[in-house]
Formats: C-alpha cells, sequence, structure tokens
C-alpha cells in the first residue's frame, strides 16, 4: 500500500547509494535567475544531457510597467536587470532550451505559464530553480525547488541525488465560508504548523475541500507548502486535473493520452497508505486571513487582533513577536481592521491566475482604490484571459493599475519594490523584512481582501463588503 | 569542492529564530556572479545602512566576529529561497559551519553542495552554545565531521547526525556529477525502460 509520493518516487529510481537516492528527473524549470548554473556549465565546459527537458521563463527581472514592456529589452534603464534577461536569452539559445520570454504569447512566471503549458503532469518529478516549485504538486507529481548546484547536476546529468523525505497528509474537509479563499486555507494551514512544521516532509493534501477546489485553487495551496518548510506538496490527480491538462501544449495527445491517462489513474494513494505524520483542519472555521508579522505563520483571522508579546507565555516568542512588531511598525492588541496601507499588489505565483483576478475584480467594481494598486497577472494568457472578460477595465475603471505578466513586487528584484516603511496589502507568498523593498512591510493576504484593502486604505475584512453571493 | 575535515575557530553566535533567506541575501544582490563580493552581501540589511555605511552595533561588524567562521544561530535558518547566494554569502564572510537547531530544507542542501556544513543539534544545545558565546565574546569552537562532533566553548561535545554519503562527499570534497556520471549504464537502462513504460515522456 503506496501514498502518492511514494509512487512517484519509486518510479524514479535511477539508482541508491548509502542513504541517498538518485532520482531521474523529467522536467527542469528555470529562469533568468539561474544565471550561476549556465556560468558553471561554462567554467567546467559542460553540456545539458537533455535540453528538450529544460524550460526557461523569464519572469524574474522582467518589467511589468507597460511602457518599459513595449519600449523592448534594449532600452531597459539598469544595465544589471537587462544583463539578467539577456543572459538568459543567449544561454538558452547557446544550450538549445526552450524559452518563454519578452514578447512571446507564452512568457509568464514558470508557475503560472509552466501548468498553462501542460509543462506539470502526473507522476512525474520535476524540479525548478525556485522554491515555489512545490506549486506542480497540485498535478499529482513530486515538484520541488533546487538551488543553482543542483540545478547544474540536473540539466548536465538529467538526475538529482535525494535522501528521502518523510510522508505528510494534510486532510482539509468542510465546507469554506463566503469570502475564504485558497490562501486563506494554507495561511490557516501554516499558522497551524508553523513555517517550520514540514521540514523533511513532503505533504500531500487531501479530504472533501481540495477535492472541490479547481486546479488554481489547488495551485496556491501547493505553492505555500515551501512557506512551512515542507519538500514538496502534492494533490492526488482526479477528473479536474485531466481536464485542465487535456489539449494543451506539451500533453500528450490521441493514443498516447489515453495510456497517459490510464496510468495517471493509478497515481493516488491507497485508501489504507501510511502516513508519517497526519494534521486535519476543518474549512469551515477558517476566517479570511492576514498576516501581521515578519514570516508566514504570523497570520491571523481578520476579524482579530495584534498579537501582544508580552501575553506570550513561551520567552522565545515574546521576543520574535516583539522584533516583528517593531519592524512592522504596529502596537499590540490593536484590531488587525485598523491597520492603515499605503499600496496594494495583486499577483505573484501564488495568487495571478484568472480565477484571482476574477475575485479580485468582482470586489474592486464595488469601489475605488484610494491608495496605489497594481495587478501584475501571471502569464500572458492570464492577462489576455482577464482582457477578454474585461477584468482589466474593472480594474482602471476602480483606479488601479493594470500591469504586464511577471513575478513584480513580490520579490521586488526588477525595480517594482516598497519604498522603505511603506506598508503593502499583498497576495504573494513572503512577508520577510526587505522581501518587497528594503524597509517595506507586508501583510500576506487573498486577492479578494488585497482589492478590499485598496478600497478602504486599511485591512478589511472582504465580508463586509458584501459583493458576491 | 573544497574538502571539509575539522574546523577550529571564533564562532559568531547570531541569537535569532528565523533567519531567513531574504535576511541571509537580499533578492536584489541574486544577479551578483559568485565571488569576493559576498563578503558584503552576507546579512546586508543588518550589516549596512542605506549610505553604505557599517552599522556598528551589528554582532558581524565588532572585532572578534569579522574572524568568524563558526554561526550558531536560532531555529528555523535559512529558510524561504532556494537561491544559493544565502550559501555564497556565508562562504565569502569566511564562515563555513553553521549550527542551528533546524534548517530551511533547500538551504540545508545547498550548503552541502558548497562545502558548507549545516550542524543540526537539539534546541537546548543550541541555546546552552548562545548562552556561552554571548558570555565570551570571540570564543572559539571545534566541528569535526569524521567524528560528527561539535566542541563547545565550554570544552563539551556535542555529536550530531549527518547522512552517511553527504558527509563522505563533504570529508573527501567529491565532485558530485563526477560520481553520478559513474552511474551512465544505470541512467541508460532507466531512459529506456521509461521510453517503453511512459512513451509521452520520452525525449
Amino acid at each position: 500500500m503506496k501514498t502518492l509520493f511514494e509512487k512517484v518516487w519509486d518510479n524514479h529510481v535511477v539508482a541508491r547509494e548509502e542513504d541517498e537516492t538518485l532520482l531521474y528527473v523529467d522536467r527542469c524549470l528555470i529562469h533568468e535567475g539561474s544565471r550561476h548554473t549556465f556560468d558553471t556549465l561554462q567554467e567546467r565546459g559542460l553540456a545539458v544531457a537533455h535540453p528538450d527537458k529544460v524550460f526557461a521563463f523569464s519572469d524574474h527581472y522582467i518589467p511589468t510597467d507597460p511602457r518599459a514592456r513595449a519600449g523592448g529589452v534594449a532600452n531597459l534603464p539598469d544595465p544589471e536587470i537587462r544583463n539578467m534577461i539577456e543572459l538568459l536569452e543567449r544561454n538558452t539559445d547557446a544550450y538549445g532550451i526552450a524559452r518563454f520570454g519578452w514578447g512571446d504569447a507564452r512568457q509568464g512566471i514558470l508557475h503560472v505559464a509552466g501548468p498553462e503549458l501542460g509543462l506539470s503532469q502526473p507522476g512525474i518529478v520535476l524540479v525548478g530553480a525556485d522554491s515555489h516549485t512545490s506549486t506542480h504538486g497540485a498535478f499529482g507529481n513530486l515538484s520541488f525547488g533546487i538551488g543553482s548546484s543542483e540545478t547544474t547536476h540536473v540539466v548536465a546529468t538529467q538526475t538529482i541525488w535525494q535522501r528521502r523525505p518523510e510522508t505528510m497528509r494534510i486532510s482539509i474537509d468542510g465546507t469554506p465560508g463566503f469570502g475564504v479563499t485558497a490562501k486563506d486555507i494554507i495561511l490557516a494551514v501554516i499558522a497551524r504548523i508553523g513555517i517550520g512544521g514540514a521540514i523533511g516532509y513532503a505533504i500531500e493534501y487531501a479530504g472533501s475541500t481540495i477535492a472541490r477546489m479547481s486546479m488554481n485553487e489547488r495551485m496556491t495551496v501547493c505553492n505555500m507548502s515551501i512557506e512551512a518548510g515542507g519538500r514538496a506538496g502534492m494533490i492526488a490527480p482526479d477528473d479536474t486535473t485531466y481536464e485542465f491538462l487535456a489539449g494543451r501544449a506539451f500533453t500528450p495527445k490521441g493514443a498516447a493520452w489515453d495510456a497517459a491517462l490510464a496510468f495517471w489513474r493509478t497515481l493516488p494513494s491507497d485508501p489504507d497508505a501510511k502516513f508519517a505524520k497526519e494534521v486535519a483542519l476543518d474549512a469551515g472555521s477558517v476566517v479570511p486571513m492576514v498576516t501581521w508579522g515578519t514570516n508566514p505563520e504570523q497570520a491571523l483571522p481578520i476579524n482579530g487582533r495584534v498579537p501582544d508579546p508580552d501575553r506570550e507565555t513561551d520567552g522565545e516568542r515574546r521576543g520574535e513577536y516583539a522584533k516583528a512588531l517593531a519592524y512592522m511598525g504596529l502596537q499590540p492588541n490593536m484590531p488587525l481592521g485598523e491597520i492603515a496601507i499605503d499600496r496594494v499588489f495583486i499577483g505573484s505565483c501564488t495568487n495571478a491566475r484568472i480565477d484571482d483576478l476574477r475575485a479580485a475584480a468582482a470586489v474592486a467594481k464595488l469601489g475605488r482604490a484610494v491608495v496605489p494598486a497594481w495587478v501584475v497577472p501571471g502569464s500572458v494568457s492570464v492577462k489576455r484571459q482577464a482582457e477578454a472578460e474585461g477584468l482589466d477595465r474593472i480594474f482602471t475603471a476602480a483606479g488601479f493599475e493594470w500591469r504586464e505578466a511577471g513575478c513584480s513586487m513580490c520579490t521586488a528584484i526588477n525595480g517594482d519594490q516598497l519604498a522603505p516603511g511603506e506598508r503593502c496589502a499583498s497576495t504573494s507568498n513572503r512577508n520577510f523584512q526587505g522581501r518587497q523593498g528594503p524597509g517595506g512591510r507586508t501583510h500576506l493576504m487573498s486577492p479578494a481582501m488585497a482589492a478590499a484593502a485598496a478600497l478602504r486604505g486599511r485591512l478589511v475584512d472582504v465580508r463586509e463588503l458584501g459583493g458576491r453571493n | 569542492m573544497e574538502p571539509f575535515t575539522t574546523l577550529r575557530g571564533i564562532a559568531v553566535p547570531l541569537d535569532e529564530a528565523n533567519l531567513d533567506t531574504n535576511q541571509l541575501c537580499p533578492t536584489r544582490f541574486n544577479k551578483v556572479p559568485k565571488g569576493p563580493r559576498f563578503r558584503d552581501i552576507l546579512l546586508h540589511d543588518r550589516r549596512f545602512n542605506a549610505d553604505g555605511s557599517e552599522k556598528a552595533d551589528y554582532i558581524l561588524n565588532q572585532a572578534p566576529y569579522r574572524q568568524a567562521v563558526i554561526a550558531v544561530a536560532g531555529r528555523n535558518f535559512g529558510v524561504g529561497s532556494s537561491r544559493e547566494t544565502a550559501v555564497f554569502g556565508l562562504m565569502g564572510f569566511g564562515i563555513r559551519s553553521v549550527i542551528a537547531p533546524n534548517f530551511g530544507d533547500i538551504f540545508y542542501n545547498n550548503s552541502l553542495k558548497n562545502g558548507l556544513l549545516p550542524v543540526r543539534l537539539p534546541g537546548a544545545t543550541v541555546e546552552a552554545l548562545l548562552r556561552q558565546l554571548l558570555a565570551r565574546p570571540g570564543a572559539t569552537m571545534t566541528v569535526e565531521l569524521e567524528a560528527q562532533a561539535v566542541t563547545g566553548p565550554d570544552g563539551a561535545q556535542h555529536r550530531f547526525e549527518i547522512a552517511s554519503l553527504s558527509r563522505k562527499r563533504l570529508l573527501r570534497g567529491l565532485d558530485e556529477i563526477a560520481h553520478t556520471q559513474e552511474y551512465a549504464e544505470a541512467l541508460r537502462r532507466f531512459e529506456q525502460e521509461q521510453a517503453r513504460a511512459f512513451p509521452w515522456l520520452a525525449s
């Protein structure tokens, strides 16, 4: 009796030595930040073993300002940023690697555009030069982020050495209430188990709530597995998965599709498979969540208050909370709904898919943004779909700024960033100190909650605004 | 990779939990090629003011710690990004081993690939080491990989666990790609079998 993780793992064992396994890698995703990998390949004169199994995306450094995007790479003012984008172009050309870059209709964040292309298939091992590669596990595969040395090893050998992680099942059942999204559920999970709670584990998300989720929602959940420390996050493939995959550029067609489908249906964990650790969450009890501190476990329901370090019994935690409040410029015990914000960012590999933009637009149409608010689609394809549905016009009519696809202010390395001290309601995945720019302050939340914050200029319970239902 | 056998020298107490990769290397430095610039990139925004001047009160800017070769830190060290620049920063500063109760998974692996030894010790042991180091600035420690032992400033030894193949690679400074290439025949058989059983994945 095997878990989904064990089935995928066992199917990819090339060799074993002592306590490590040499695993075969089916797909490797890279981006402009993968320069150190190419530097090493060149220094050592190494070849890429299977260029057709490596896929490159321009996302981290590409500008999202429509004017900069229209101007072309050569006109980018910052020479270091321009160099990163041009390096990826030169390196992928030199090694014959497919690139979804500037001007390409398939360009986007690797964890948004990759699944759209059908690269993320059930049963495979997929690695990415980015920690949020856990996103792809939503399709029932083993996907995880790796550093540049491991990426070099993967592209040179098509394999990776791994110590086998333990398995953890997080069962989520019940019906989420109005205004509660996949983002709120994963923030509630991380608040419960902590940012180190899944270190050493591959997580499988299961339960009726997960089964009812769309692929976009499942990707949001798996995306933040790394924020709980998990090696990977996975969800059993089902008809929702297969409907999403059918007909995409890199999915099998015809008889090959039928063969693949028959295999994919064998992948879900066997009914009596054992997990090393079990966690359960009632989705019906989850309230829209926001983070108040400087890591993703420091999250609370929006109707709560900023914690008071003096009331913490755990000495270590007391110190951490005090430091977090000092950085965030917050007072103990203040209602979260009274925190005034300076900016809003709707985007990132966590929450820039079409469902996310629909949810944000449904709120945006209820009023007008009173602070600068950006909407950054996760891919060109998401942008075009949103425009076909008129979402861009809803956003711009409500005073939001409609931008081009990329990572933008989630990771703040393309020039999109907060000024020191600025406070941002953000749909991204990390609220670390300085993550959105030196001195910037981040509150993580869902797209609907971020749009609501834009209308009110403060954190607010989206359920107070009414709207849908 | 440079072999790691025994490391003896000044240990810096980074008495803080959750030192994430954004603290170790702010993302704007991810585009820097591996090299000497990383000495000043480690914990940059903790060490330097916006005008580039040093923050005198930050521990790494204090005299004995500029020569630190070991860091002792709180739990969840290196959580966050997969960017290896967090490791380049530590190595660039001269730190070859970090001791903490636990580590971000990707950071841990990245460290092993660069000859930086991450040592997991129980929380209470790390806490005791931090107290000793804070009480005696500039105190030295020893990390021995062969014996899998850390010796604190008080002379007490603490054994640690590390996966055996990773340990062997570090001790000998083995090149991982060359090592993997010894499995060329197993890899060829795997690819043949995959092409037969899962033809939609084959090249």
